[in-house]
């Protein structure tokens, strides 16, 4: 079974990952964009954002989604960074993973505006990767994990 | 100036225990080259030509003694004892060791001082006016608003991977000593019809390979809306900026391609859904942070007699009066004056300062200018709180520091960024030029007679020398291995900004003092009476200039 880590552990991983060849994906199958676009019944599926999706075509159906698997191709696109955070500031309350290439160090950005799952591509680097969600206990700014920023925080 | 607070002091301990991690983690080769590259870049550090380099935050040009002299300690104990002050207010250090940056983080973050986002793709150091606070001219402090930007976009985990580099200044004044037309974002303080002040707001300036004047997307926006709008304007761009084109991925490029309107009805847009949120600035959050920006004890002084006894002074010294008449300006408080201490000796690369003038200018500062020292866009030095009556014994002192070359806006007050000599991206050499460019005028007379002139000098198109935005602009480029300078004429970095016009084929470096000169006799023989060279620029146009430099080379 393939890992993630959830919530700051490291767990196994029902869903299968995306794959855009295929016609059918499986239900416990996270779907593309546009298989995901073509799917009759939404409730309890599970869809991947690649850059230049945008959330928009979520929107209507954040009740619905399980899983938004926002995937970087490469680290430094930063376009993932603001689909988690738009997608939590509309309302979605179901898991948000990283999946694809980014980088550990990206950990505590990728926390804090709403992505609780982490899915890299070598497995081998969840282990070491867990400290990098404890870089920071302070953050100026709001984000989704302290959504008061630190001049309404400070005494 | 601002002090940290626990949690300030906690979130850049914080920041160099990661750093220090990611750099074992590099050495040890669990990181690689393109991994390691954004993180050493966010932490200010480059890999240079000949050593890497280090640009530590000077947040809107504002140091403390006791920064200054740690700056100065760092330079001997981990460089060759000096440092170069950068266009964008920042200090860089030219020489230091990889696996040392991590114990010179550990070294500033002891004076409340970083290297956080001083490069790559995400919002880098808030500049401001140099005067800010002193300046007569002033509508309201900047500061404030800066300090509060630098906290908002300090680790700001949405825009940490932007498609490249993004810049904001302020200026609270009624000229605009920030180039805030050059920014990604400039804001600038105005009134609005009820006399409330807010937030002029405008994007998409930038200079680089594709110089730009920022466009007005706010006429007034009220401050406690500055960072949800701020916000809106960065999502917009890290969601549509181009990033397959790193020469077209600036902000300045999106806005063209989407046009002003379409771009302001995108920010509007996204401003609707956050504005009146958590990130809404509170009255207490402004007046906290205003209150880091209060006046030092100034002495109650009368200024009419202390501008008597210093215009008594220089009636009997002209050096010392050409030194007050450039190097320092009219202050808010009456028998105060700001003093810009000169970066720009001839022999020396403008904007260089060794240790031991930054510890004898910090000895001086605490004596004449409460304790603080500023630093310039233009790559110069400010004690922004002199009295008038202490300015004779100042500049006596500054003297054997070699720091008191009195040329400041004039002509061989040159913005020169470190060029080839230093910098890996640099197609040509630019301390050399500017060199010889001072060695040819060394006529301060003429020189002054010249009346102001911004030279603006860069190695490449990336422009850290603002070239678009000089009176005159020298940039190097490369032709066929050759270092060649092309000369522009007629930009300004003013409120009236400008981008200037290039003159024609571009000049090889031993010509360029006489380039200059053919330039400048032009503009002495068509100026009227004391016009300045961009007014006179202006009213002619280029093709004289043309005429005359590309005259005999035919």
């Amino acid at each position: 079974m393939p890992k993630l880590i959830k919530n700051g552990t490291i767990i196994g991983d029902n869903w299968l990952p995306a794959d855009d060849t295929l016609e059918q994906p499986a239900s416990n199958q996270i779907h593309t964009l546009s298989q995901w676009q073509a799917l009759p019944e939404k409730s309890g599926s599970a869809v991947q954002l690649e850059p230049g999706d945008g959330v928009e075509p979520l929107l209507e159906h954040l009740t619905d989604i399980a899983v938004v698997a926002v995937n970087f191709p490469g680290f430094m696109d930063g376009r993932g960074f603001s689909y988690a955070r738009e997608l939590r500031e509309r309302g979605y309350r179901g898991e948000i993973r990283a999946t694809g290439h980014f980088i550990r160090d990206q950990l505590t950005y990728l926390s804090r505006v709403g992505c609780d799952a982490f899915q890299f591509a070598d497995e081998t680097l969840l282990e070491p990767a867990l400290a990098s969600l404890q870089d920071f206990s302070e953050y100026y700014q709001a984000a989704i994990d302290q959504p008061q920023p630190l001049f309404r925080r400070r005494a | 100036m601002y002090v940290y607070d626990k949690v300030d002091q906690k979130i850049i301990d914080e920041r160099v225990a990661q750093y220090r991690d990611q750099t074992a983690r590099y050495l040890a080769g669990e990181l690689s080259e393109e991994q390691f590259l954004p993180l050493r870049l966010q932490n200010g550090l480059y890999i240079q030509r000949l050593a890497p380099m280090l640009r530590i935050a000077v947040p809107y040009g504002l140091l403390n003694t006791r920064q200054v002299r740690k700056l100065a300690w760092l330079s001997r104990e981990y460089d060759k004892g000096y440092v170069h002050i950068s266009t964008r207010q920042n200090v860089q250090m030219n020489w230091p060791q990889l696996p040392e940056v991590p114990d010179i983080l550990a070294e500033l973050a002891a004076v409340e001082m970083h290297a956080v986002q001083t490069s790559g793709n995400c919002i880098r150091n808030t500049t401001t006016d140099q005067f800010a606070g002193v300046a007569p001219d002033e509508l309201t402090d900047p500061r404030p608003y800066c300090e509060l930007i630098r906290q908002w976009s300090t680790f700001h985990p949405e825009f940490a991977f932007l498609p490249r580099k993004f810049k904001i200044a302020v200026c609270g004044s009624e000229s605009d000593r920030a180039a805030i037309y050059a920014h990604d974002i400039g804001l600038e303080l105005v009134r609005n019809d009820k006399g409330e002040i807010g937030l002029k707001v405008l994007a998409g300036g930038g200079l680089g390979r594709t110089p730009v004047i920022g466009s007005v997307i706010c006429d007034w926006l009220a401050p406690r809306h500055m960072l949800t709008y701020l916000e809106a304007i960065l999502r917009v761009y890290n969601q549509h900026g181009r990033r397959d084109n790193k020469y077209k991925a600036r902000i300045k490029i999106l806005v063209r391609a989407m046009g002003v309107d379409a771009f302001r009805a995108a920010v509007e847009k996204e401003w609707a859904a956050i504005k009146d949120g958590p990130s809404t600035l509170t009255e207490n959050a402004l007046a906290h942070a205003a209150s880091f920006f209060t006046d030092p004890p100034y002495e109650t002084l009368d200024g009419a007699a202390a501008n008597r006894e210093l215009a008594d002074l220089c009636s009997e010294d002209a050096i010392f009066s050409n030194w007050v008449e450039r190097n320092t300006r009219e202050h808010r408080v009456d028998g105060y004056r700001s003093v810009t201490v000169s970066l720009k000796a001839t022999g020396f690369p403008p904007g260089d300062i060794t240790a031991e003038q930054l510890e004898q200018l910090a000895d001086l500062a605490d004596e004449f200018s409460f304790g603080e020292i500023r630093t310039t866009h233009q790559q110069n030095l400010v004690l922004a709180d002199v009295r008038s009556a202490d300015l004779h014994s100042l500049w006596q002192r500054l003297q054997p520091l070699g720091l008191a070359t009195a040329n400041i806006g004039y002509l061989t007050d040159m913005i020169c960024c470190p060029g080839g000599d230093y910098c890996a991206l640099a197609n040509a050499k630019s301390i050399p030029v500017a060199e010889a460019i001072q060695a040819r005028f060394d006529d301060m007379d003429y020189v002054y007679d010249l009346g102001p002139i911004d030279v603006n000098i860069s190695g490449c198109m990336n422009a850290c020398g603002h070239h678009h935005i000089g009176h005159i602009g020298i940039l190097g480029v490369d032709k066929k291995g050759q270092e060649f300078y092309q000369v522009c004429l007629g930009g300004s970095q003013a409120k009236d900004a400008s981008i200037g016009k290039i003159l024609g084929p571009s000049f090889k470096q031993e010509d360029m003092p006489d380039v200059m000169e053919k330039i400048l006799d032009t503009f002495v023989s068509l100026r009227a009476e004391e016009e300045s060279f961009l007014d006179t620029y202006r009213r002619v146009g280029i093709d004289p200039f043309k005429e005359r430099v590309y005259a005999e080379a035919d």
